[in-house]
């Protein structure tokens, strides 16, 4: 008896295909209409079909203020968000990858937490720690909530490299000579390598778009989502918003992208579901 | 002479595991000394405190007669070869040999002729640019050898390196580590759970049994004079006879040990002592066959060569048989503890 | 100790002597204590998450105690339980019962969305077909949160495609009739609930889709073929083999999707009828009103949602699926 439905080799039943398109259709659709939308000649943005095709408004964009400075802001807290990540994530991977010591669960669960709460939470939670420690909301504030949700994203990746990595590799440098930190430079480092420099991706892309903690932590200075979403009360300034949002959408997806590509292949592609 | 190595009552636990319990022994410089047993037997664990990846719970380590307990591998004067090999994937072969060269701060042109001699030594002279991935199983263990060889350890640790391989590349990587060994002098200090590669390379045999030392002797030694149950039956096939059996056959109280080309079948005479039993089973082997006697309770092997005797003098399965062997083929055994 | 390295073997090395800097010496004290490497390494990550974190997450919970003045606007360290009490007033509830409604809702029909792509992907798409329909789903969910919603406004306007749409195909008068039915519709479709749902579903649908293609496939094919074989047709093996067995992926991707919609107050603010959803609620009374402790209290509630739904989940196998 032929099954329809193996694997690898017969081909889908039609209305799977058209299901499964269509639902990967409904998931680019809106993202193509800002896309369109960014080349409209008419200011009103929302009719529809667009008027015409135009890029004056990706000049009009590139001379606006507060578009750059939201962007410049956005771009220095994801740099050091990613950092700061990239430092502990790496710290607590390295505790945690291979020994099982007491509470080291527990301790994974807390690394956890930032992210798999919902963002408000995290958000609120910051907030009045910053209030109560009377810390004004800026930049540094900003950063630190980034940081703290960024480094589950790092840590993933390089724990599920160090596990791959065999511990005979870290003996035979130390048996040829190295110590542990010249291991850690010279065999260690290198065989983390993509695995940091995806988890870093990631980091960047988390920080650059992140909202919700964002409203909490920020005093009076707005990143680029927080810019847009103001923007969302600015109806004649719509054209430059489009384009604002296809740029950053166009930003923040290549890199994510690459960050899988570096990855693939490694059985959990860490980091790639929030 | 000073020991190459010196363990005193080396112990190793894990919780309530003893991976290695109060073992003691001392490798003589320039030796080829294998450290043989099954898999948990602590063979390997030994290993491992010898070279520093562990450090041990009870007991002392002395390399060339200076206290090594507590001290990391890079600085202790041996090097090993892994059972996966451990090459480094992101460098080249030659980065892999000069590794520990570079590690010590020898200058680029130094290290990378003395890599390359290392790399003819064991005939893999021209594979320096490769990258480990892109060699055989057979040629990255070369590698492997060449890189812990080029830092003229004093002593080499070798962690069951052929095990990977299949067999007939295994029988000649054999009789290359046994030349090299031969040609530099130093000690080699071998891992194998395969007991014919233990006793075909080396100068003493180590027999671990449950983290202890069972037997400490050159091949020969080991095999003709076992000392205990474990290493009767682990060195080569024996048929040890204890209790009621042995009582019978030596008169005394411990367990006996024959070998199974000492017996014969038919009734003892002069010097031999012998028992009666019924034939189970017969395998040929090519030029030997082995038979499997059910006596009192107990299986023994006798193995006789296929064709002496002409066809039909031999006994069949089911038949009723008498063996007999020399009273001094047997060899008395440590009791049962 | 220097002794057995400067004692090369058969030869002579013309070699430096081995560096015994600082460094090597912390490398040997700590190789003879691995406890205290452990602790080393740990303690900036720890300190961070402990006091930063954790520690600001304790201070909004013990803060929920805490008295709000409503005439003086202001928070005292008086210990009550006003605020829980609060939150079983007509209106709070009514928050939190809108708010978990609409996360069933999103999560239902994100999973019924979700099945056919992750089900064709998995079982039906090999080598690059593969790769491009990872990035296919990855694309849109990394694409940044707050452009989808925005794009979703333009989407929806009165303008806007879909009207346009609706129009060419002669269907607005079905719409009129949709947004004329009570909980579903509102005034338009920017402001109805429908389209609040929408966007919802879009915007998580990605997360739902990844988990449960990852579990669809790592059921094992000889199953689905053992099951044919004892005489099972397709659908009978679709329904007693392959669903049971992916239904964990599904399990974790509604924990995204769930507690997502639960904590979010910037869609609600955007699309959809006037109604404070739980995460607004928060936001609210934390900012301009400066009620933290009503705020805290609020908090708690997607908290233990979240914890009973995360409980309930890993009953039903999800986290290994995650």
């Amino acid at each position: 008896m032929r099954s329809s439905a193996p694997a690898d080799g017969p081909r889908a039943p039609w209305w799977l295909a058209a299901m499964a398109w269509g639902g990967l259709l409904f998931l680019h659709f809106p993202i193509a209409v800002v896309a369109l939308y960014a080349f409209n000649t008419e200011e009103s943005a929302f009719s529809f079909p667009p008027k015409g095709f135009t890029l004056r408004w990706f000049a009009a964009a590139a001379a606006r203020q507060d578009v750059l400075a939201a962007i410049g802001l956005s771009a220095r807290v994801a740099l050091l968000a990613t950092l700061g990540a990239l430092l502990l994530g790496t710290l607590a991977a390295l505790a945690l990858a291979r020994r099982p010591f007491p509470g080291k669960d527990a301790v994974t669960l807390v690394f956890i937490l930032p992210i798999a709460l919902p963002g408000i939470i995290t958000g609120i939670a910051l907030l009045s720690a910053f209030r109560l420690g009377e810390v004004t909301p800026g930049f540094w504030t900003i950063a630190i909530g980034h940081a703290t949700f960024c480094v589950v994203v790092v840590y993933n990746n390089v724990v599920a490299r160090l596990r791959r990595l065999p511990h005979s590799l870290v003996e035979a440098s130390m048996d040829l000579g190295a110590d542990t930190f010249q291991t850690f430079r010279r065999v260690v480092l290198p065989q983390l390598g993509t695995a940091l420099l995806a988890g870093g991706i990631l980091a960047f892309g988390l920080s650059f778009d992140e909202i919700i903690v964002t409203t909490f932590t920020a005093g009076h200075e707005k990143t680029l989502p927080l810019w847009l979403l103001n923007q969302l009360g600015r109806p004649r300034d719509v054209p430059v918003t489009n384009v604002v949002a296809l740029t950053v959408m166009l930003v923040t997806a290549a890199p994510i992208v690459a960050a899988w590509w570096l990855t693939r292949g490694t059985e959990d592609v860490a980091g790639a579901s929030k | 002479m000073t020991m190459a190595v010196e363990l005193s009552q080396v112990s190793r636990h894990y919780g309530a595991v003893r991976a290695v319990d109060g073992v003691s022994l001392a490798i003589e410089d320039g030796e080829f000394f294998s450290m043989l047993g099954p898999s948990g037997s602590g063979k390997t664990t030994c290993l491992r405190l010898i070279a520093g990846f562990d450090l041990p719970s009870a007991g002392r380590i002395l390399l060339h007669g200076q206290d090594a307990s507590s001290l990391p591998p890079y600085l202790r004067d041996v090097n090993t070869v892994f059972q996966d090999y451990a090459l480094f994937p992101h460098l080249s072969v030659l980065e892999n040999v000069a590794y520990g060269l570079r590690v010590k701060g020898v200058d680029r042109r130094a290290r990378e002729r003395q890599a390359e001699a290392a790399l003819e030594q064991v005939a893999l002279a021209g594979y320096g640019a490769r990258r480990p991935g892109q060699l055989s199983g057979g040629q990255r263990q070369r590698v492997a050898l060449a890189r812990a060889l080029v830092n003229r350890p004093r002593v080499l640790l070798l962690d069951e390196p052929l095990g990977a391989l299949d067999l007939k590349l295994r029988e000649q990587m054999q009789t290359e580590l046994k030349g090299l060994q031969r040609r530099l002098g130093i000690t080699f200090i071998y891992v194998t759970h395969d007991q014919g590669e233990a006793l075909s390379m080396s100068d003493r045999v180590a027999v671990f049994h449950q983290g202890r030392l069972e037997q400490v002797d050159s091949p020969r030694a080991l095999y003709t004079r076992p000392r205990t149950v474990f290493v009767a039956g682990f060195v080569g096939t024996a048929n040890v006879l204890s209790g009621d059996l042995a009582r019978r056959v030596s008169g005394g109280e411990r367990p006996v040990s024959v070998r199974p080309e000492h017996i014969r079948f038919g009734a003892p005479a002069g010097d031999q002592v012998g028992l009666e039993g019924t034939l189970l089973d017969v395998q040929y082997h090519g030029p030997v066959s082995r038979y499997e006697v059910e006596v009192g309770g107990a299986v023994l092997t006798v193995s006789l060569p296929s064709d002496d005797g002409p066809e039909g003098s031999r006994p069949r399965a089911g038949e009723p048989v008498r063996l007999a062997w020399p009273r001094a083929a047997m060899v008395p055994l440590e009791p049962a503890a | 100790m220097s002794a057995l390295t400067t004692q090369p073997g058969a030869g002579t090395l013309p070699l430096a002597p081995t560096r015994q800097g600082p460094w090597r010496a912390l490398s040997t004290g700590l190789y003879r204590r691995p406890a205290l490497a452990l602790l080393l390494l740990l303690v900036p990550p720890l300190l961070w998450f402990g006091v930063v974190y954790l520690g600001s997450l304790l201070a909004l919970v013990w803060q929920s105690v805490y008295t709000f003045d409503d005439f003086t606007m202001a928070v005292t360290p008086e210990l009550t339980w006003a605020n829980y009490l609060a939150l079983l007033d007509a209106a709070n509830l009514d928050v939190v019962l809108r708010t978990v409604g609409m996360a069933a809702a999103v999560t239902v029909a994100c999973a019924v969305l979700a099945f056919p792509i992750a089900y064709y992907m998995a079982r039906y798409a090999t080598g690059g077909l593969k790769g491009f329909l990872y990035v296919a789903v990855m694309l849109p969910m990394w694409a940044s949160y707050i452009v989808k919603a925005y794009a979703w406004t333009v989407i929806l306007a009165k303008g806007g495609v879909i009207h346009w749409f609706l129009g060419k195909l002669g269907l607005l008068g079905a719409l009129e009739w949709v947004l004329a039915l009570p909980v579903v519709g509102g005034t338009s479709l920017s402001t109805s609930n429908l389209g609040r749902f929408l966007v919802f579903t879009y915007v998580w649908l990605p997360y739902m889709i990844l988990p449960t293609q990852a579990a669809i496939e790592r059921v094992p094919q000889n199953l689905l073929a053992a099951s044919a074989d004892l005489g099972a047709r397709p659908h009978q093996t679709f329904r007693a083999v392959l669903m049971p067995l992916a239904f964990p992926g599904v399990v974790a991707g509604s924990i995204f999707t769930f507690s997502l919609t639960l904590g979010d107050y910037i869609i609600p603010q955007l699309v959809g009828p006037p109604g404070l959803f739980v995460g607004s609620m928060v936001s609210t009374l934390q900012g301009s009103v400066g009620n933290v402790p009503m705020a805290a209290a609020f908090t708690l509630v997607p908290i233990v949602i979240v914890s009973l739904y995360l409980a309930a989940a890993r009953r039903l196998g999800a986290f290994d699926a995650l």
